[in-house]
């Protein structure tokens, strides 16, 4: 079973290998999130979702459904 | 090609990049908001001097992140930059790019250059590329974008004036396309599209194809000419999943060349504050107390505008009445508009601070924080955490809040806000709860510190919240709309709010609720006059019908006019209208007098007051009587001979003003964002039936 941004601790960086392109909002490949980019997990919401990322140099919030969508490998 | 004497000018970029900002400094007050044909969102234009002869309309579009919209709101891009047709379609785009997020905001440049607009990119707070470490080459960048490139400060009004230079050069701008996308896609299935469509650029034929279903304004050949196109969906996504992947690639080459950043600036104010401000226990106690600090602040600071606003035009009436010739058209004035324009202008004050607030919150940052914390949260009720926003609006008026929901881009998250946004306790349901607290709850304190009338309005606010809440719930469940649960927010930077862009925020949402619900006002108050004032032969022949009474004999002069007015209200159509009613609202408690008090609520809440102050002013026997309380105070029930506004009365029009849908103008605002009756419909009969079964409850249950 692979890693996805779900399961990066906070503080954690990841690659991004892929994601299934139907789960995926267009709007968040177009805000840099894309395969090959560091993605970093900066804080996690109470209730455990959202997430707060930062990937490409955006700061983002997305849900944890998507976040699984999106296989990364850690870098430590 | 001749030079035009008046431009159109797009302005473009992305949230959270000082847009804003630049189009303040731009056109000043020179703005108004109006409405895209056929949609309902705002357009933000205003007029600005480029130089001796040319003057540009510069209209500021949507923050968006990219051309492909997701929500309402970046639909509005879309079409502007497509649709010739529009009457803003743009002579040139100004691209607002922030200096730190580069890379994602050439993102968003390199699509409408492939648009070939003449297209300009401007950097903005560029002041603080040293602070930053931040270093760019800006007549490589220029080469390599094939565009000009102006650097400024909109905050400060630092560059701005070299933008206007350049856009008075505009013709003569390099209108390449930055990326070949057709190429590294599939060039056989590009060119097929290129020999479909001569007509347009490739890109805007791809982006037609892609958006075809938010291109409204196509003809219906050219909609089936695309169809042809958009059969494969899988290629399609796959093509646009290409495209993205691609535009990064050419921008991190042209980046590469030409921005660095010295990565030194380890100082991190944001992630500091970041960690307070969504912690799970101090996160939720902030913005908690802060929402307090809102509330007491609207309370404290409005009501003394308030109080000099209802005795300006209670003036103003009375001036009108004495100087002006007697007649219909004086009472037009005096006794319609007047009080019209008044119960508008009243509200203005607590709108504009509420707004201030949150536009406030908005312009730091903190909201999207706000946002974050509450997701989940509000995700159990079937809404997003961006309904945050909405909900804390529709305490001032439903209509700039259910606006407000636009940037929700799930369409079942946004409906379900849009319909029980109407619960929350909104600025006109307080002069209503105020006037019928002060005469059914003793002014008293309970355990030494409370104030018990005050409990009651705080018990009456949590109300409509619960019933949002609870409604929302109801409607998740019920409501079968797919939804993909697509959430994407940015966190922005943290920065000091300008007073500037908060000011014209404020503006703007003031002249939402003017619009939206004033005019509704205004036109019923005149109605409602109307009706009042005017009724059968009963009512025209009520002076000879009064005085022939025996009983009427010996009464002083005084008491005959009031009980002559008495009489025609009784018999005007309004007093007709509040008769047929009275079966129905029976059970409630309330008799005619009261239902034309709630006939003439439907054009706003708070013409209740006026509206019983009118019934009982005329009623009134011997020497007017005080206030409108200590009428209503006065009043009896001539079946029992105790007082009209009981405990009993007084809770079931209290839960009844909590719950009915009684506002124009927010019904009018729910069609137009839902593009539906269905949706308005239901609000009005639901809590109508809702509101109509407590009250029923209420009042048995308490007399």
């Amino acid at each position: 079973m692979g890693d996805t941004i779900a399961s990066l601790l906070i503080g954690e960086i990841g690659i991004i290998q892929d994601f299934c392109l139907d789960a995926i909002p267009l709007n968040l490949l177009e805000m840099g999130c894309l395969p090959g980019k560091e993605v970093r997990l900066l804080q996690i919401a109470p209730l455990k979702d959202p997430l707060y990322i930062k990937v490409n140099g955006s700061h983002l919030a997305i849900r944890i459904e998507t976040a699984k969508q999106i296989n990364i490998t850690k870098l430590l | 090609m001749k030079s035009k004497s008046l431009l159109n000018i797009a302005l473009v970029g992305n949230p959270n990049t000082g847009k804003t900002s630049l189009f303040n400094q731009l056109t000043g007050l020179n703005q108004k908001v109006g409405n895209y044909p056929g949609i309902t969102v705002d357009k933000k234009q205003g007029k600005c001097k480029v130089s001796e002869h040319l003057t540009a309309e510069i209209t500021d579009l949507p923050g968006t992140y990219s051309i492909n919209p997701t929500t309402l709101d970046e639909t509005i891009v879309l079409e502007t930059l497509l649709n010739e047709k529009n009457d803003s379609f743009p002579d040139l785009v100004i691209v607002v790019a922030e200096v730190e997020n580069l890379k994602r905001n050439l993102f968003l440049f390199s699509q409408i250059k492939d648009l070939q607009f003449p297209t300009i990119l401007v950097i903005n707070m560029s002041d603080q590329m040293v602070r930053k470490g931040i270093s760019i080459d800006i007549d490589t960048l220029k080469k390599e974008l094939k565009s000009e490139i102006v650097l400024i400060s909109a905050r400060k009004n630092i560059g701005v004036d070299d933008l206007k230079k350049e856009i008075e050069n505009y013709e003569n701008w390099n209108t390449e396309p930055v990326a070949n996308i057709s190429d590294k896609i599939d060039s056989v299935f590009f060119e097929a599209i290129e020999t479909a469509f001569p007509e347009f650029s490739i890109y805007k034929s791809w982006l037609l194809i892609t958006q075809q279903k938010n291109c409204d304004f196509l003809s219906s050949d050219l909609h089936r000419k695309i169809t042809e196109f958009n059969k494969d969906n899988e290629k399609i996504k796959k093509y646009q999943h290409k495209e993205t992947v691609y535009r990064y690639q050419i921008i991190n080459e042209i980046l590469k060349k030409t921005y660095s950043v010295d990565k030194n600036e380890a100082t991190d104010l944001r992630s500091k504050l970041d960690r307070i401000l969504t912690h799970r226990i101090f996160g939720y106690i902030i913005f908690f107390g802060i929402l307090l600090l809102i509330f007491q602040s609207i309370f404290a600071w409005a009501s003394y505008p308030m109080d000099l606003i209802d005795g300006f035009f209670a003036n103003l009436s009375e001036l009108a009445k004495t100087n002006l010739p007697e007649g219909t058209f004086t009472n037009l004035i005096a006794e319609g508009v007047i009080p019209g324009v008044g119960g508008v202008v009243i509200f203005l004050p607590q709108i504009a601070i509420l707004f201030m607030f949150i536009a406030t919150l908005e312009e730091t940052g903190y909201m999207s924080r706000v946002v974050f914390l509450m997701d989940k949260i509000m995700r159990k009720f079937g809404m997003s955490g961006k309904s945050i926003i909405p909900l804390i609006s529709g305490t001032a008026c439903a209509i700039p809040a259910i606006m407000a929901s636009r940037n929700i881009s799930d369409w079942k998250e946004r409906l379900i806000t849009i319909l029980v946004i109407p619960f929350t306790t909104c600025s006109a349901r307080l002069p209503v709860y105020a006037i019928l607290i002060a005469l059914i709850i003793p002014d008293e304190r309970v355990f030494g510190i409370f104030n018990l009338q005050g409990l009651t309005l705080m018990g009456l606010y949590l109300l409509g919240f619960t019933a949002a809440i609870s409604s929302a719930i109801l409607l998740h469940n019920v409501l079968k709309i797919k939804t993909r649960g697509l959430f994407i927010i940015e966190m922005p930077n943290y920065k000091l709010p300008s007073i500037k862009n908060i000011f014209y925020e404020v503006v703007e949402k003031t002249k939402a609720f003017i619009f939206g619900a004033g005019k509704i006002i205004l036109a019923l108050s005149i109605v409602l006059w109307f009706l009042a004032s005017n009724g059968s032969s009963k009512f025209k022949n009520a002076t000879e019908f009064v005085t022939s009474q025996e009983s009427t004999n010996n009464l002083s002069e005084k008491v005959l006019s009031k009980k002559i007015a008495f009489y025609r209200l009784e018999h005007s159509y309004i007093g007709n209208m509040g008769k047929i009613i009275e079966p129905v609202i029976k059970p409630m408690g309330y008799d005619w007098k009261i239902g034309i008090a709630l006939i003439s609520s439907f054009a706003a809440r708070e013409v209740f007051i006026g509206a019983l102050a009118t019934i009982y002013n005329v009623e009134s026997e011997g020497e007017d009587v005080g206030t409108i309380k200590e009428r209503m105070a006065a009043e009896v029930n001539p079946k029992t001979g105790e007082k009209r506004f009981d405990f009993a009365t007084g809770m079931s029009l209290l839960l009844f003003y909590a719950f009915a849908m009684q506002c124009i103008g927010t019904l009018a605002i729910v069609k137009r964002e839902t593009k539906s009756w269905k949706w308005p419909i239901l609000q009005l009969t639901g809590m109508g039936a809702l509101a109509y079964v407590v009250s029923i409850i209420t009042y048995n249950i308490l007399s």
